[in-house]
């Protein structure tokens, strides 16, 4: 005889729950509450004080702070580049690839996921020798790096636009349009576009979430962003690298959120429409 | 919503093949203006494939396909100008049921306010005038399939093609809209192509019922025709409901259980075949075949009883009168009513 074993079963109890939740938040919040501790430190001399945080914002120290500024602002047009990518190459062809080869579905998934079992550094060992030919084509621009960040946010970006992808019937929406006099086009921009505004902003926030946090082939292309910044920094200013680096976590968090908000309010929406027949 | 000007639709000889598969096998259909055809067949005989290939949806690989005369065959769906229902439903999620409405109108540049202007009249001709501001998925699915009709029809297209559209409708609702979509398309006149695998639906609504096979139309008809004179063993089995027994052809006759009935076809060529009795075409007598009713249902205005014959093996379906209440293991009669009947080779 097989025992029945139901969810509730194997569930752990509330106070178990609330013990998992405490190890787990404090495992996150040790080197984070270490990390603002420490940007509040006022020096060798002992005590706590506000003055690395509203040095970071006085405009006297700007060009003390020139290197995390350009590294700021490389990562936000790389993180613009690498969205523009996403959105101009891989979600047409996931589209076309979900209307007229479906067959090629699954080679599409398996190329898109193989960036993610692939360590950073050993795609930068590949994509070396490719960045000299990319220079010579378009310079050697900080922003040339989103052609390979391109690749690694592919694992995700092509997960959530899939995941919208395959919750609404495209090819139904694509020839109810069509029959209604709507061009490819219109089919794309009208129909298809908006109804996968939840994937497109998922994926969107997703890449720049990745954009932002990397570190590896900008510095073994030689390339500043945010990341390598924060490094040189830290060796002059170590308060300020790490204040950055708070600021940056915490930016990706609220990105997280906005992310987990979308999915959520998509799922409700859905759960509403329980009107049948 | 003024009435579209109804327009003739020809396939000639078209042939589809998906790889090794033939769909459609030289398939020529005509639909004359203003005609209801329904296409009805089980599933894989080709009747989406050949609404699809009207649409535009699927390119033949030979053939014609004409509209009002015009050669259609290599135009894009976007420029057939026909009007399309999905047996999903196929609303835009994102747009209101006005909008989806619309839609049609704004992608032939039609002015904000003509728009807003028929797409409530044809929301109003589908009952749905209240419903201008609601999403699909406010909807029911009845209602859904409404607006979808109601979307397919503001353009006033040439063609309408109804892809099973009620399939995925509970049984009432199915029966509602199924009478709501004949009274509109009569009233405007619309040339109508209707795929449906349901018998009951397709002989309820249309003018003329195609029934296909493997690819290809076995009979055209009014749904009387073929009901009630089959030209093929397959139709004869496929529309309504048969007893199939075994019978001897002799002489342009059939002899099936005692009884000499005239044929359908009296060309059938002598030899045992499979004779098809309808149930109505047998009756509860006083006097006839013995049998014992095996399982009565009561079908509203009628019932339909099966009686296992004395030979022990043979169960028939009879149809009759609710007046008559027949209980299980009860002994009756039975008697054939002469009609002429279909046959099939055994």
């Amino acid at each position: 005889m097989t025992a029945q074993v139901s969810r509730t079963d194997i569930a752990p109890s509330k106070p178990a729950r609330w013990l998992i939740l405490g190890i787990v938040g404090l495992l996150f919040a040790i080197p984070i509450i270490s990390m603002i501790e420490f940007t509040l430190r006022a020096g060798l001399a002992g005590g706590y004080t506000f003055s690395h945080w509203t040095g970071l914002f006085d405009p006297a120290n700007a060009s003390k702070y020139d290197v995390l500024y350009t590294g700021l602002t490389n990562s936000l047009v790389l993180a613009l580049v690498t969205v523009a990518i996403v959105l101009v190459i891989l979600l047409p062809t996931m589209v076309l690839v979900q209307l007229k080869f479906p067959a090629f579905r699954r080679v599409l998934e398996f190329i898109c996921i193989i960036p993610i079992t692939v360590p950073a550094i050993v795609l930068v060992v590949g994509l070396a020798p490719v960045y000299s030919v990319i220079a010579k084509i378009f310079g050697s621009g900080t922003w040339t790096l989103a052609f390979a960040y391109g690749i690694t946010v592919l694992p995700y970006a092509y997960r959530t636009i899939q995941s919208n992808l395959g919750a609404i019937d495209v090819n139904v929406l694509s020839e109810a349009a069509r029959s209604l006099g709507a061009s490819w086009m219109s089919v794309f921009w009208r129909v298809l576009i908006p109804n996968l505004r939840r994937g497109i902003m998922a994926a969107s926030f997703i890449s720049v979430a990745v954009v932002l946090g990397e570190f590896t082939i900008a510095s073994l292309l030689s390339r500043q962003n945010l990341q390598t910044s924060i490094l040189l920094m830290s060796q002059s200013d170590p308060y300020v690298a790490i204040i950055i680096a708070l600021i940056a976590l915490a930016f990706v968090f609220v990105l997280l959120l906005v992310i987990g908000w979308i999915g959520s309010a998509g799922k409700s929406k859905r759960n509403k429409s329980g009107v049948t027949s | 919503m003024s009435s579209p000007q109804s327009v003739a639709v020809e396939l000639v000889s078209i042939t589809k093949t998906f790889g090794t598969q033939l769909a459609l096998n030289a398939l020529s259909l005509s639909a004359k203006p203003g005609e209801m055809v329904a296409l009805l067949g089980p599933s894989g005989c080709g009747k989406t494939t050949a609404l699809r290939s009207i649409a535009g949806l699927e390119s033949v690989d030979s053939g014609t396909i004409l509209i009002d005369g015009e050669d259609v065959t290599d135009r894009s769906t976007n420029k057939r100008d026909i009007g399309m229902v999905f047996q999903s439903y196929s609303l835009f999620p994102h747009l209101t049921a006005g909008e989806n409405v619309e839609f049609g109108l704004r992608m032939r540049k039609v002015g904000a306010a003509e728009r807003r202007k028929r797409a409530a009249e044809t929301l109003a001709m589908v009952g749905l005038d209240r419903h201008v501001d609601r999403y699909a998925h406010e909807l029911s699915g009845g209602q859904q399939q409404r607006v979808a009709l109601a979307r397919a029809l503001v353009t006033e297209p040439r063609v309408l093609l109804l892809d099973e559209p009620l399939s995925a409708l509970d049984a009432k609702v199915r029966v509602q809209l199924r009478e709501e979509i004949r009274r509109i398309q009569t009233q405007l006149g619309i040339t109508t192509f209707f795929v449906t695998h349901d018998q009951e639906e397709a002989l309820a609504i249309a003018d003329r019922v195609a029934v296909m096979q493997k690819g290809n139309i076995d009979q055209i008809g009014s749904p009387e025709e073929l009901y009630q004179h089959p030209t093929t063993p397959f139709v004869a089995e496929f529309i309504g409901l048969s007893n199939r027994l075994e019978g001897v052809v002799v002489g342009g006759k059939v002899e099936v259980l005692g009884h000499t009935l005239p044929l359908l076809h009296p060309e059938t060529a002598p030899g045992p075949v499979r004779v098809l009795v309808r149930p109505e075409d047998v009756e509860l007598a006083s006097a006839g075949m013995p049998g014992t009713v095996v399982s009565s249902s009561f079908l509203g205005s009628f019932r339909r009883t099966n009686v296992l014959l004395a030979d022990g093996k043979t169960i028939v379906a009879v149809q009759h009168s609710v007046r008559d209440n027949p209980q299980q293991g009860e002994s009756v009669f039975l008697a054939l009513n002469g009609a002429a009947v279909s046959v099939v080779p055994l």
